[in-house]
């Protein structure tokens, strides 16, 4: 039986860290908190669902497609949104405030163009197969999950380690003007940051519309509220805290749900946000943050 | 007076709306007038709401008694809060108090004395007009005063500049928690009244969406006076009336204010300065033409 739920728990949390991987991708790049991934997210799965729907696109090229179009969404709440905060170097507090209203503007277009109910892949799109070995039910969509996380982790994470794009991005997040000042096209990066954000965001909602087979508009704010947390936890800005974070919020989650209660579900990542943020501010992996006055 | 109570029947809650909703935005600016960005105003709200209603439908005890405990509840939450979160500085102290919200809004959820999921139904109509107009005047002169006091001119320099306000010798974390407290008792009281005339309350109705609203309101008014955040309250309130047949896009238009405001009007409609700037440019056009 535990083994069944850590199964099921290493699933969930591959999904919690993709998604808080772009979350914190773009603290620790921009410095922004983008509040309007969750909308992202929601947008992405959508996207997957219209072109399996309508254009009876095979599922990869679906969610290919999708991570395409909610990328370029990140990319145009970048150019409309953060853009001109940045040029007037706007207090921390203003593009925070101003993607809360971007996720309102997008969740309430959702809701408007699509409804408000659940929305399902249609039938033969989702592989339905199983494998068991003992006890253990392991579906073809939870290995799928897993492998798709954990592949886009280590790619963005080689990304950011290994090649010079990865170099320059880390320059940026260590002080912008000295980056500039080294020659790198900060501006053309914090687009790039937005993009690979905002796609990333986009692949971890098609895998949880596949994973729970229902859409609605709503789906972004509770998994906006995960990401929060996962972020905190790992430390801001890191994304092998994001990681490990979003797989410990996956696995604390499902043993709560499994031996408590049902009920405390989603108190357990704010649960957790509060302890940390009590004994440890910086978050389980994150260096001692500077104050930014 | 038959035009008079026909309007009335209609529009008493909205009427009543206005006062509360005003109150709210004043209860955020406090904190952002201190340079916090909490997002716990709804929760605050939430609390005192139920406080207030459970007292009232349960006990006989007046009703000024139910609206002083929905104000020093939630005070007494926030103090015990207050006082671990409020070291946290910028996005991070937003964050906390979200999830603040959260947590709270699971509680509800799971309590059975709040109704859980169902809420509180049949709460008595208590507040009355005056209710609201004394409440809303004793919050603006309350604050009014606090402006023009030590506590006003350590709140802006706080928000400022929060180094240089210690070494200035201001006791941050003490006015920062000052902040908090009179926020939420500000909103606590709110939520009282609010909740004594809609005779029903539930767990959905303080949750991450009306914290949001709420901040819109004020960020909306502008946070540079007090005016801002009632005006910004009571126009947010009227809005979408008059949009009632876009009814179902009444959020776009809500998210669209706090983008739009917050890109071109970073201080809000309401900014003193950019308004004298603007007549005596005007004027002085005038004087060459």
């Amino acid at each position: 039986m535990l083994e069944q739920q850590l199964i099921n728990a290493l699933s969930l949390g591959s999904v919690y860290a993709l998604f808080a991987l772009g979350f914190t991708l773009v603290f620790g790049v921009l410095g922004v908190i983008n509040l309007s991934h969750g909308a992202i997210f929601m947008l992405g799965s959508y996207a997957a669902l219209l072109l399996v729907e309508h254009l009876a696109l095979p599922l990869w090229l679906a969610m290919l497609a999708a991570m395409l179009v909610s990328g370029l969404i990140g990319l145009a709440v970048d150019y409309l949104v953060l853009k001109p905060l940045r040029a007037r170097n706007a207090p921390h507090l203003a593009p925070m405030i101003a993607t809360i209203g971007v996720a309102t503007i997008l969740t309430s277009l959702a809701q408007g163009l699509f409804g408000a109910e659940n929305k399902r892949f249609p039938v033969g799109t989702i592989p339905e197969e199983s494998y068991n070995w003992g006890n253990l039910h392991v579906t073809a969509v939870q290995i799928g999950i897993v492998v798709i996380s954990f592949v886009l982790m280590l790619v963005l994470l080689a990304v950011m380690r290994r090649t010079q794009l990865g170099r320059a991005l880390r320059a940026i997040a260590e002080s912008p003007k000295a980056a500039y000042l080294l020659g790198i096209n900060v501006e053309g990066l914090f687009y790039l940051t937005s993009f690979a954000a905002a796609a990333l965001g986009g692949a971890a909602g098609v895998l949880v519309g596949l994973s729970f087979n229902a859409i609605t508009p709503f789906m972004g704010q509770p998994m906006l509220h995960k990401g929060i947390a996962v972020i905190i936890l790992g430390g801001m800005g890191d994304i092998r805290g994001a990681m490990i974070a979003g797989l410990f919020l996956g696995f604390a989650e499902v043993l709560t749900v499994a031996y408590i209660s049902s009920d405390f579900r989603d108190a357990v990542g704010f649960g957790l946000l509060f302890l940390i943020l009590l004994v440890k501010p910086s978050g389980m992996f994150g260096k001692v943050l500077e104050r930014k006055a | 007076m038959d035009w008079w109570d026909g309007f009335w029947s209609t529009y008493n809650t909205v009427i009543f709306s206005l006062g509360v909703n005003a109150m709210l935005a004043l209860s955020i600016y406090v904190t952002l007038s201190c340079g916090l960005l909490s997002l716990a105003n709804a929760a605050f709200m939430g609390i005192g709401a139920y406080a207030a209603s459970l007292i009232s439908m349960q006990t006989g005890l007046p009703f000024p008694v139910a609206l002083a405990v929905g104000g020093a509840l939630p005070a007494l939450v926030a103090l015990v809060i207050g006082i671990p979160t409020l070291r946290l500085s910028g996005v991070y102290l937003a964050m906390a108090t979200l999830g603040f919200g959260e947590v709270v809004r699971v509680i509800v959820l799971n309590m059975d004395i709040t109704g859980g999921p169902l809420g509180l139904n049949g709460i008595p109509l208590k507040t009355e007009w005056w209710h609201i107009v004394l409440l809303l005047a004793l919050t603006l002169y309350i604050l009014a005063r606090m402006r023009r006091s030590k506590i006003g001119r350590a709140f802006e320099a706080i928000k400022e500049d929060e180094v240089a306000a210690r070494l200035m010798g201001v006791n941050v974390a003490g006015y920062k928690l000052l902040a908090f407290v009179i926020g939420a008792a500000i909103a606590g009281v709110a939520g009282g009244l609010n909740a004594h005339y809609t005779f029903t309350i539930g767990p959905g109705n303080y949750a991450f969406e009306n914290a949001v609203e709420i901040l819109t309101m004020a960020v909306f008014g502008g946070t540079s006076s007090l005016v801002g955040p009632t005006m910004g309250g009571m126009i947010l309130t009227l809005l979408p009336e008059a949009l009632r047949d876009f009814n179902s896009y009444r959020s776009v238009v809500n998210g669209l204010i706090l983008v739009l405001v917050i890109l071109y009007l970073p201080k809000g409609i309401w900014d003193p300065r950019r308004m004298r700037g603007f007549f005596q440019r005007k004027s002085q056009a005038g004087g060459i033409n």
